[in-house]
């Protein structure tokens, strides 16, 4: 085979191949016979190209011979169980609808049918990064540190509630779209934060989920420009930013005001900046956007001592008004304290605290304890470290945790 | 498709829910063509559980398992799919109060359930 098509099979496999499957699936009703289907396109693709060349629209050509594979599968199947012929009539011929709009469509169906919230949400996950990313399960059940087995079985299974309970294939009416999307705008960052600070074990970071995530972001802007979505994006890449800054080469965290602000990524800094004032200029701002706005204080100050604070106990507070929470308050606690100084933070802290809502959230012990420790009250802080240190599940922020408990003055 | 909404709630909490919205809502289904059947039920208190093993009937009060909600009355529809089940369960008034659990009906005889096990297996 030329070199030159065996590469352009690769590239075209590469950027084409979840699109083919996207529209199979709308065509062939089915996620199994769909990828069946588009292995059988590209082994077609294998055969003819080297020899006929590559045809002019590469996508559609493969669409089509999915979909010819497919009929003929079920024809075989035919011969052997009384399967009827309106089964493989059924299949759309498309050859006409299969450019431009359908296509992105059908992307972008298959995105919120494996976001679908009648699917289990461990499941949303991992059909996401399987059938929207291409990833295998191997690939996730590792970056998931799950087995492949009970990850197989967790698709296995929701593939057979799409069928059995009929989840249709299609971009959720403009009624429903809100919450819909709101749902898919929680996987993504769902995968995303599992990429980049993993919920237990070893290792702070695991690259590629966060990059899928951040893959997925793009694409569903490209198809859906919804503000919430827009903002989305821009929390993911302003968060992305600081990975080189945020642990040491041992893998130690560092802190915000700490990290070395020249390792981080100028590029995603710019994009997700400019993404945060486009969902802020729909005037149609969500809880996303909000927390991209704050990121991106951070993230455009040349220093700790440069961050515009009440900037963001403003942003905070239009934040816990849309949508009220323990932790958005808890966050606003620490903004204060660095605007108004720490005991106007630790008595905030202490309010929630009092609630009961974060006893069990090792980072209000945290706070609680840096705000003590600044204040000079070594004994509370000494208290709130090791209160911390039990609640922590991260093997890095354990360590952080304790670091700060030794640094404190006997 | 046919799908059975099965409606649970708090039965203590019954009189939150007025009678002729349930009627209303009823109706409105039987107008669009997605009834099938419908029918509230009796208190779970009037509830008998029947069991036959090895040949033995055996009878007993009340439902097999005390649950906080329990099942306060059905509706089956007919859907083009899940979504627009949902829609009309999220029409059912107890919905407010309880939960509506939503299933796709079996025809017997055909789309035997893949059972996690089996299903594993058939990867």
């Amino acid at each position: 085979m030329p070199e030159q098509v065996a590469e352009s099979i690769d590239a075209i496999y590469r950027t084409e191949s979840r699109r083919v499957f996207a529209t199979l699936v709308r065509m062939l009703g089915d996620f199994d016979l769909a990828e069946e289907a588009l292995h059988d396109a590209f082994r077609a693709a294998l055969e003819q190209w080297p020899r006929e060349g590559v045809p002019a629209n590469p996508r559609a050509w493969l669409v089509s011979a999915g979909r010819f594979k497919a009929i003929d599968g079920i024809r075989r199947q035919r011969r052997f169980e009384a399967l009827d012929e309106e089964a493989a009539e059924a299949i759309p011929d498309e050859r006409d609808t299969i450019e431009g709009d359908d296509i992105e469509d059908d992307r972008l169906r298959l995105i919120f049918t494996c976001c679908h919230p009648a699917l289990a949400s461990d499941a949303q996950v991992a059909l996401t990064l399987r059938e929207v990313c291409g990833l295998t399960t191997e690939a996730i059940a590792q970056a998931f540190l799950t087995g492949a087995p009970t990850l197989a079985q967790r698709i296995v299974r929701a593939k057979s509630k799409i069928r059995d309970a009929r989840i249709p294939y299609q971009v959720p009416s403009t009624e429903e779209l809100p919450q819909r999307l709101d749902n898919v705008l929680r996987v993504v960052y769902l995968v995303f934060n599992e990429g980049y600070s993993a919920s237990s074990g070893a290792s702070v970071t695991r690259v590629d989920l966060s990059g899928e995530a951040i893959r997925v972001g793009r694409l569903l802007i490209e198809l859906l420009p919804e503000p919430e979505a827009i903002g989305l994006l821009a929390l993911m890449l302003l968060q992305e930013s600081r990975r080189a800054a945020r642990t040491t080469p041992t893998g130690e965290l560092i802190l915000l005001a700490d990290q070395d602000r020249t390792l981080w990524n100028r590029a995603h800094i710019a994009e997700g900046t400019a993404l945060v004032e486009r969902a802020l200029a729909s005037r149609r701002i969500g809880p996303y956007a909000l927390q991209a706005a704050i990121a991106a204080v951070h993230a455009n100050a040349e220093s700790p001592d440069a961050t515009d604070w009440s900037e963001i106990v403003g942003l905070y507070d239009v934040l816990l008004r849309l949508e009220p929470s323990p932790v958005v308050e808890l966050n606003r606690a620490v903004a204060i304290a660095m605007r108004d100084g720490p005991a106007a933070g630790l008595a905030l802290v202490d309010a929630i605290l009092a609630r009961g809502d974060l006893a069990e959230y090792h980072l209000a012990h945290a706070a609680r304890a840096d705000l003590c420790r600044r204040l000079g009250a070594v004994a509370q802080a000494r208290a709130s470290y090791e209160r911390a240190i039990a609640l922590a599940r991260q093997e890095p922020e354990r360590r952080f945790l304790e670091r700060r408990l030794t640094e404190l003055p006997q | 498709m046919k799908y059975l909404c099965l409606v649970y709630m708090d039965e203590r909490r019954l009189e939150e829910i007025d009678d002729n919205e349930c009627m209303a809502c009823g109706d409105a289904l039987r107008q669009s063509g997605k009834m099938i059947a419908g029918q509230a039920l009796q208190s779970v208190q009037t509830a008998t559980t029947v069991r036959v093993r090895n040949g033995r009937v055996s009878v007993t009060d009340g439902p097999f398992a005390e649950t906080k909600e329990q099942l306060a009355g059905f509706y089956m529809i007919e859907a083009k799919d899940l979504n627009e089940a949902i829609q009309v369960a999220t029409r059912i008034p107890p919905a407010r109060v309880g939960s509506i659990e939503v299933r796709p009906v079996r025809e017997l005889g055909f789309d035997r359930p893949a059972f996690a096990g089996a299903a594993a297996a058939a990867t």
